[in-house]
């Protein structure tokens, strides 16, 4: 069984002037330990389609199942990072972290242990008594990976997590991201507007029509490429011209 | 001179320049106090100035001493005292309630909001008069006016800051799948910690408005009385030692509020 199935999702903003169509007829299954990245035009409901998936809000019509059940029950198999790292300013780097398994109800002295230890594996050490605000933006980031894994969720959704970095911090980050995902077998959907990141990061990539949002075509990164890591994927002979390929394809989306 | 003592000196000249900077500044908050009192003294005493209606420091000081005697002055404090700080503590707390309260139930907020707008814009001490026939000439009614003055502020005030916490902090505690009880206790409400105190500094001398207006109607004790009592028999000694008084207790309220926004922020 897929561990997420989309099926048929349609999707329409209701405001004072207008109802707005954001997703059009949208199906997608995607397999375990799978990483997806959804890339288009801004507008094109990328967003909406994760706050969905995450059992935020509510198709308008269609249905999300995460591994056969309806998402809206499924909100603890799921993790979401935002673009911004949105910690609690005034909760410590721990309370931070651990702020998931308190309000999920899995807060126990083990996986504190395991939670701290994750901090401290991604190379965060000494900062668990510090506030957010003595860490730089990548050390944030890196902490509020730690606090959407720490309550091990089944399913990512990273919502342009690293487009808020400086690009040296942004390309550390994506290995680092990468890596941790592969050795913990998690599935991730990244929202991105980078097709260098798409592409180095994912084992197929999602390209979204705008206004409404709809799948133009789903595109398979070749296996050379998925082997490495992020970094070293940028550097592969594979990669200009699946990079080629992405930007025409993405330009006849903006022309039409 | 190796690198570590290089800037081991540039500190040193900064702290100095610190304290100088320091000393300078209390030597003239210092001078004009003294010149502030020595020339209401002088002024006074060639009658530059009407001593009837201006006093002197040194009568203040004297009645002072008199009124600390006979434990008058001590009374009419702590009256006063008591009954500000339970009508800012009652107003603030109850001003953050009804926050709350408008936050939890949207509804209840669009339907009170012209109320709301109208009531902040009536001069409390106004209900005075009414506050007084309904609660009795007593303390009561004077906490009351203390309280009754800062409430609707506070609630515009705290309400507005309670909307205005970024969204996406919700969306983090949604994603945990938190109760809205937990988005208010862990979002919500810390994130509007600096709002709420600086609206407790802006109530604590609203707090004082609202109990002197109400002991200048009660006219029975605390500050405000003296205050009303020294305007009728003409005794401005005994008005400007009141407004001393008082000033002296806001600002250690004041202070004090200040000492709590340091412990309740930890952050920079």
């Amino acid at each position: 069984m897929p561990i997420l199935t989309i099926d048929q999702v349609m999707h329409a903003y209701v405001t004072n002037q207008s109802a707005v169509l954001a997703l059009n007829h949208l199906s997608l299954t995607v397999e375990r330990g799978e990483f997806l990245s959804f890339l288009g035009p801004s507008g094109c409901g990328k967003t909406t389609l994760l706050s969905i998936i995450a059992g935020l809000i509510e198709p308008t019509k269609g249905r999300v199942l995460i591994e056969g059940k309806e998402a809206k029950t499924m909100r603890q198999t799921i993790g979401y990072m935002l673009q911004h790292d949105y910690l609690f300013p005034w909760k410590t780097i721990e309370q931070n972290v651990t702020i998931g398994l308190k309000l999920t109800g899995k807060y126990s002295e083990k996986t504190r242990k395991q939670t701290l230890a994750l901090l401290h594996q991604i190379g965060l050490r000494d900062v668990d008594d510090r506030y957010p605000y003595e860490l730089s933006g990548g050390m944030r980031q890196r902490a509020a990976l730690v606090r959407t894994l720490a309550t091990d969720p089944k399913i990512l959704l990273l919502d342009e997590p690293f487009s808020a970095l400086d690009y040296q911090t942004k390309l550390k980050l994506e290995d680092l991201v990468w890596e941790t995902l592969k050795q913990y077998r998690k599935t991730a959907l990244l929202v991105t507007h980078d097709i260098g990141e798409a592409i180095a990061m994912s084992d197929r990539i999602v390209l979204f029509t705008a206004k409404p949002g709809k799948i133009k075509r789903v595109v398979s990164v070749p296996d050379s490429l998925k082997a490495c890591t992020p970094f070293q994927a940028r550097q592969h002979p594979d990669f200009s011209p699946i990079f080629q390929m992405i930007w025409k394809e993405l330009e006849s989306i903006e022309q039409t | 001179m190796n690198k570590h003592e290089w800037l081991q000196r540039i500190y040193d000249q900064h702290i100095a320049y610190e304290k100088r900077e320091k000393r300078i500044v209390r030597f003239f908050q210092t001078i004009i106090v003294i010149a502030f009192f020595s020339l209401w003294e002088i002024a006074s005493r060639f009658h530059w100035i009407d001593p009837l209606l201006f006093s002197s420091p040194s009568s203040i000081w004297h009645l002072f001493i008199t009124k600390v005697r006979d434990h008058t002055l001590f009374s009419h404090t702590t009256i006063t005292l008591t009954e500000t700080v339970l009508g800012f503590i009652v107003g603030t707390i109850a001003g953050i309630c009804f926050a709350a309260l408008l936050w939890w139930f949207p509804r209840v907020s669009k339907i009170v909001d012209p109320y709301l707008v109208i009531l902040n814009a009536m001069p409390k001490v106004a209900l005075g008069p009414i506050l007084i026939v309904a609660l009795g000439p007593n303390m009561t009614s004077i906490v009351a006016m203390g309280a009754i003055i800062s409430i609707i502020i506070t609630t515009i005030v705290v309400y507005t800051s309670f909307k205005e916490v970024d969204a996406n902090y919700i969306k983090v505690l949604q994603t945990f799948g938190a109760t809205k009880r937990q988005w208010f206790t862990e979002a919500i409400l810390p994130a509007s910690f600096p709002t709420m105190i600086s609206t407790l500094k802006v109530n604590v001398g609203l707090s004082w408005v609202g109990v002197i207006v109400g002991e200048f109607l009660v006219s029975k004790q605390g500050l405000g009385y003296m205050i009303i009592y020294g305007f009728q028999v003409f005794n401005f000694t005994l008005v400007l030692l009141s407004l001393l008084m008082i000033a002296l207790l806001s600002s250690i309220m004041y202070q004090l509020v200040s000492w709590f926004e340091k412990k309740l922020i930890k952050r920079a």
